[in-house]
């Protein structure tokens, strides 16, 4: 992954509370490959109407739209599902950070794991951001050094776990880092075996089968 | 003496393999289980060519995306969805995983199918590319959705980096009163402290009414935890669950059956053990409780109005309220209770268990259903234990239809939906915008409260209908 520093770019105002990973990209799309890119997906179902037209006044059909990379919204950002999808569907789609007062649990840690910054904003700096950006897409900064987010005037700082920060300023994967611990890791399974030896997975007999 | 220990800090100090500098532990993995959607992560092991480090501590299971109409994956018409449970059938086969297939007697969803099988037993930590694998910590594990790529990370070393969360403890005093269940515990703690109220938590319920729940009862409160926005929810494990392993398929057996039972029994959180958050609620204050909104905290008890934007006096909490009326077709101060309905489902890890099956066949017995609606069992076993006990009968007399196990209506991967604008009474566990269906409009209830809506082609209280045998879907027989 990339390290990330300092995001200066469009951000786009997506002023609804709990928009949910169902959301961010609808079950239906989830077979395909990622090849495909999946920002054609983003808030599919929330940008058409019944037809498949596109919505021309949903924020993300802005002329300028493409170029933003940051999206400014309300609490519990990206619920739900565990659907890694969601975050491919951002990231297709050029988003590098969103910010809002909170992230569902398993998306943020899926965001980080993909370079996508989940910035945490008190809700009023959520509200006072979303007013600043109105709607059409506005400059802003997301700096992941000095932990701020700011649209011209209007600067507000943001949280983030310090261990995720570090990933994403070095834009670390978890797989490189955990395979230097490889020896740890054998003998750790080794004394768990020892200790816990009914914890081995005890495959049934033939006759077990059918038993439910 | 050791300091008083928590449930969850027991079982989570013994798989800690490392702790970082920064604090984030190396969790040791017991259980990983794949689905057809966890393709992703197979991709990205195959990018870094590595193997599966541990296919015998991984299991897969086709649920997502199976037919519900017929066991012949050649007979699924869309050759997309075809293609998925081609893959997992394949990566596993590949990696030499053990494969619960469409064509397996013992298919399911993962999260019945894992109990059942006795894959999931207490003191694991357990893993799942699903968010309603919190269902496993009803057993008194630790058992949590990741990502796909934190299931590349567990298929490739075994292990996952996790921060710890805070605990906190949901006690539920008193028992329940007839016909109220799990289903109904969750709706209402989740509609009190809002669908984030345990980000970042991870949740353990105790207290009496607790205790008395049955593993299926359990199972479905553990499986809603993520719904709160909680990290896990875990049961401390007890007689209940012992009797529930024991001579399970893939529980230990003979003498080591009885080491880990008494491993089990040192399960639970110490008397004087603090919590980072107590929630206490007491049984008698829990009525059947339906959804009305797109969000599971959008909860109110049967006998409600849906509520008023304009009488709330939180401006986002108006707003929100607002928005969900307008997705949902509903108008302010109607009586729930006059919602028409267009169809039920019930299915789901939430609420397809055998018990789950037989209180929304004590309500349907005799009845005909209004509307049209699905039945789809947890896991085949289960529809083949039904099957036995003539509860299939009982669904299709009332109209309903009798399919095949999956995950089907409840997310709709597999083409079984919810029509653009109809209103669904489903026993699932999310309400979300277009979860069933695009513009497909849901509301949560528990399995009898399903019966009771398709009985009267309207939300209804199940305590109100004539019902033979009304036992709550939560109490052990």
């Amino acid at each position: 992954m990339k390290p990330m520093k300092v995001v200066t770019s469009l951000g786009v105002a997506l002023p609804a509370a709990n928009v949910d990973t169902d959301q961010l990209i609808p079950a239906r799309f989830m077979k395909e490959p990622r090849s495909v890119g999946y920002g054609q997906f983003l808030l599919y179902d929330l940008r058409h109407d019944d037809h498949g037209q596109p919505k021309a006044d949903f924020i993300l059909h802005h002329p300028e739209a493409s170029k933003a990379e940051v999206m400014v919204s309300r609490r519990n950002f990206g619920a739900g599902s565990s659907r890694e999808a969601a975050v491919y569907a951002l990231v297709d789609d050029g988003f590098r950070c969103v910010v809002a007062p909170s992230f569902g649990d398993i998306f943020a840690s899926n965001a980080v794991n993909n370079g996508l910054l989940p910035a945490v904003v008190t809700e009023d700096d959520a509200e006072q951001l979303l007013a600043a950006l109105g709607n059409a897409p506005s400059a802003m900064t997301v700096d992941l050094e000095a932990l701020t987010v700011s649209i011209g005037a209007v600067s507000v700082p943001f949280t983030l776990s310090p261990v995720w920060r570090t990933k994403l300023l070095n834009g670390w994967d978890d797989i490189d880092m955990t395979r230097q611990h490889t020896d740890i890791i054998a003998a750790f399974a080794h004394q768990y075996a020892e200790q816990f030896p009914w914890s081995a997975p005890s495959p049934p007999g033939a006759s077990l089968i059918g038993k439910g | 003496m050791s300091s008083p220990t928590t449930l969850f800090d027991k079982v989570w100090r013994a798989h800690e393999v490392h702790r970082s500098d920064s604090g984030q532990s190396l969790l040791w993995i017991d259980r990983h289980f794949v689905h057809e959607g966890s393709f992703h992560a197979f991709n990205k092991l195959g990018e870094r060519q590595l193997p599966v480090a541990r296919p015998d501590l991984t299991f897969g299971i086709a649920d997502h995306y199976v037919p519900t109409q017929a066991r012949d994956v050649a007979l699924v018409a869309d050759p997309k969805v075809r293609s998925m449970i081609e893959q997992l059938s394949h990566n596993t086969q590949q990696h030499g995983v053990t494969l619960f297939g469409l064509d397996d007697p013992r298919q399911g969803i993962v999260h019945v199918l894992g109990p059942e099988q006795g894959l999931t037993q207490p003191g694991m930590v357990m893993v799942c590319g699903d968010s309603h694998t919190a269902t496993h910590g009803a057993f008194g594990s630790i058992a949590f959705g990741i990502g796909a790529s934190e299931v590349a990370h567990v298929l490739a070393t075994q292990t996952l980096w996790q921060s710890k969360p805070k605990v906190m403890r949901i006690t539920v005093e008193g028992q329940l009163a007839e016909g109220i269940t799990a289903k109904d515990i969750a709706l209402t703690w989740i509609a009190r402290l809002g669908a984030d109220g345990a980000r970042g938590y991870a949740i353990e319920y105790a207290g009496e009414a607790i205790r008395s729940l049955s593993m299926e009862a359990r199972l479905t409160l553990c499986n809603l935890s993520i719904e709160g926005g909680g990290r896990c929810g875990m049961i401390a494990p007890d007689q209940t669950t012992f009797d529930y392993l024991r001579s399970r398929p893939w529980s230990p057996k003979g003498e080591a059956f009885e080491q880990a039972c008494a491993y089990w029994s040192t399960l639970y959180s110490d008397p004087d053990a603090t919590f980072d958050l107590e929630v206490t609620l007491h049984a008698s204050e829990i009525a059947p409780t339906v959804t009305w909104g797109v969000s599971p905290e959008e909860a109110l008890p049967i006998d409600h109005a849906v509520p008023d934007p304009e009488q709330l006096s939180d401006p986002a909490k108006a707003r929100q309220a607002r928005d969900s009326l307008a997705y949902m077709g509903l108008t302010a101060g109607q009586k729930l209770t006059d919602i028409a309905i267009d169809r039920v489902f019930i299915g789901s890890c939430t609420n397809a268990r055998i018990e789950d099956l037989r209180a929304a066949a004590a309500v349907l017995a005799g009845h005909k259903s209004r509307v049209p609606g699905m039945v789809s069992p947890g896991s085949t076993l289960v529809k083949t234990q039904a099957e036995a006990e003539g509860l299939d009968r009982i669904f299709i007399d009332a109209g309903l239809e009798w399919r095949h196990s999956g995950c089907s209506m409840c997310v709709g991967m597999n083409g079984d939906l919810v029509a653009s604008g109809e209103r669904c009474a489903s026993t699932t566990n999310r309400n979300f915008k277009g979860r069933q269906g695009p513009g497909a409009r849901t509301h949560l209830m528990s399995p009898a409260m399903v019966a009771a809506a398709a009985v009267t082609g309207h939300l209804a209280d199940v305590r109100q209908l004539p019902v033979a045998s009304l036992t709550p879907a939560g109490a052990r027989s």
